[in-house]
């Protein structure tokens, strides 16, 4: 009966899709909901953020410097074409607040942080030690993951912010100080140019980044099969498919925020 | 206190316990009762269902049907909140120790004090010393989980299971993975630590007939039930062919369902 079980396979699939998919929204609901609830574990968030934020200063400041900087030699170049060097400064600090600032940040820091809490949270599924917080009557979930999805709520805006403003200084250094962009142009024109909602739209953006990619690694990392393989599968997965959120919810994101 | 208000003085009442996984009956209509005050061990061969069944008595499964009753309240149906309550009376020792492995054994074991309780620091740091002490570990409170041998790591387990004082203790296979001595010493503590206690212990073990000197009583766990449950001296004269043939060791079991399902 060749078309029954095709019919079975294919129903299977598609419960399973609903349910897995059910079971991450419960997962994000939970974390939230237990962030609501005591004990608040303040310490808990204070020691994510510095994983989570501090500890990504340097990456991401780095390559805020460079994508600066090559936004500044190809700004630069494109734009002497047209004799607009003066807009160099506005190009560059659009580009950036607007787009690239939450995007990249986004993406070194699920690549950092957020493949770090997905093995972690897998070798601890894996050898029983969520478990063991549940038996001790510790919620796991408000244990592990709310302080993370918090501490990335948290973190990401201030990251993007540090990125945004790297990288426009490293603009500055490369269009103005080494191809001779116009000095004063380039600061007045970001003056003038950017409003107070170009600046919101990276933020919102920011938030929601931080968001999605805590939620994707610690659902990776809690639910990994219980041996080595799974752990580092988890891995991937929530590295790859927060990198992919990011940028679909970055389209839709621009499109609304526009 | 031997004997309870309870009806036999159990303190833990298994009855008609039925969990299927897939296609899989795995419970499948477990009794069982574990008297107060003494080690009740549940033996039987891999896939039985032995660590699914324990599983359910320390709620972290629900069963598809029938009651779990610890100390005189039914636990299959509670909400979170209620769960933890329960989960106050017990400790438990998990297979590989489960200890974090990121925080020093002293910090594992004062784990369960420093979340759940409002006890000082000088009053958590003498409880935590002197578990340590019952279990052997004095002096090993700087070194982490990783820097312990295996059954270092099963006694650390031990301390932070008992550090709450509990009146249950649950053993998933504590002497997994150890040589026949440190299995011996490890049956020997659990002994003296349920004594001291007067703790009720139910233990998942494979090391027959070994933990037989260390029980009072004996569950013998085939295809998803019970096939026999009683103290030490009527399991071993009973004369069930299952039984028999799993001393001898020439069982077999159903194959163990995926440690995925088992999970949640």
């Amino acid at each position: 009966m060749p078309i029954v079980s095709l019919i079975e396979r294919l129903g299977a699939f598609v419960i399973d899709g609903v349910s897995s998919m059910g079971d991450f929204i419960i997962f994000l609901a939970a974390a939230l909901f237990y962030a609501l609830q005591p004990p608040y574990k303040v310490r808990l968030l204070i020691r994510q953020m510095r994983s989570i934020g501090a500890e990504s200063f340097f990456l991401v400041g780095l390559i805020g410097l460079f994508t600066g900087m090559v936004l500044g030699l190809q700004g630069y170049n494109t734009l002497s074409r047209f004799g607009s060097e003066g807009a160099l400064g506005t190009v560059v600090a659009l580009v950036l607040v607007r787009e690239l600032g939450p995007v990249l940040a986004a993406l070194m820091v699920a690549a950092r942080a957020g493949s770090a809490m997905a093995a972690e949270l897998g070798s601890m599924q894996a050898t029983e030690q969520i478990d063991a917080l549940s038996v001790m009557a510790i919620n796991p979930v408000q244990y592990l993951v709310t302080p993370r999805v918090l501490a990335g709520i948290i973190s990401f805006p201030l990251l993007t912010a540090l990125f945004d403003v790297i990288g426009i200084w490293g603009g500055w250094a490369v269009g103005v100080g080494l191809m001779g962009a116009p000095n004063g142009p380039f600061f007045n024109g970001i003056a003038q140019n950017m409003s107070g909602h170009d600046i919101a739209t990276g933020i919102y953006k920011a938030l929601v980044f931080g968001l999605v990619v805590m939620w994707v690694c610690c659902y990776k990392g809690y639910h990994a099969e219980r041996m080595a393989t799974g752990v580092s599968r988890a891995t991937t997965e929530a590295v790859v498919l927060s990198s992919v959120l990011i940028l679909v919810w970055d389209y839709f994101l621009t499109s609304v925020l526009l | 206190m031997s004997q309870n208000s309870d009806s036999d003085g159990a303190a833990i009442v298994v009855r008609e316990l039925r969990r299927r996984f897939g296609r899989q009956q795995v419970l499948d209509g477990v009794n069982l009762d574990c008297p107060r005050g003494q080690i009740t061990t549940i033996v039987g061969p891999s896939g039985c269902g032995k660590t699914v069944l324990l599983k359910h008595l320390n709620l972290l499964l629900r069963p598809d049907s029938g009651t779990i009753v610890i100390d005189g309240v039914e636990v299959t149906k509670l909400g979170w909140r209620e769960k933890n309550k329960i989960r106050e009376k017990f400790g438990m020792l998990f297979q590989a120790g489960a200890l974090f492995d990121s925080m020093t054994v002293f910090d594992n074991v004062a784990f369960p004090l420093v979340e759940l309780t409002t006890i000082s620091r000088e009053e958590i740091r003498a409880r935590v010393e002197e578990t340590l002490e019952a279990v052997g570990l004095r002096g090993m409170e700087d070194k982490y989980p990783s820097e312990l041998s295996g059954g270092m790591q099963k006694r650390a387990a031990l301390a932070r299971a008992m550090i709450r004082r509990p009146k249950i203790l649950m053993l998933d296979e504590p002497t997994t993975g150890l040589d026949p001595t440190r299995t011996h010493q490890i049956h020997e503590l659990v002994r003296k630590t349920q004594q001291q206690f007067e703790l009720t212990a139910v233990m998942v073990s494979h090391d027959v007939p070994a933990v037989f000197e260390f029980s009072d009583r004996i569950a013998f766990m085939h295809r998803g039930k019970m096939a026999l449950n009683g103290t030490v001296a009527e399991v071993m004269a009973s004369k069930n062919e299952e039984f028999t043939r799993f001393m001898q060791g020439r069982t077999s079991g159903i194959d163990e369902p995926p440690a995925a399902a088992v999970a949640r």
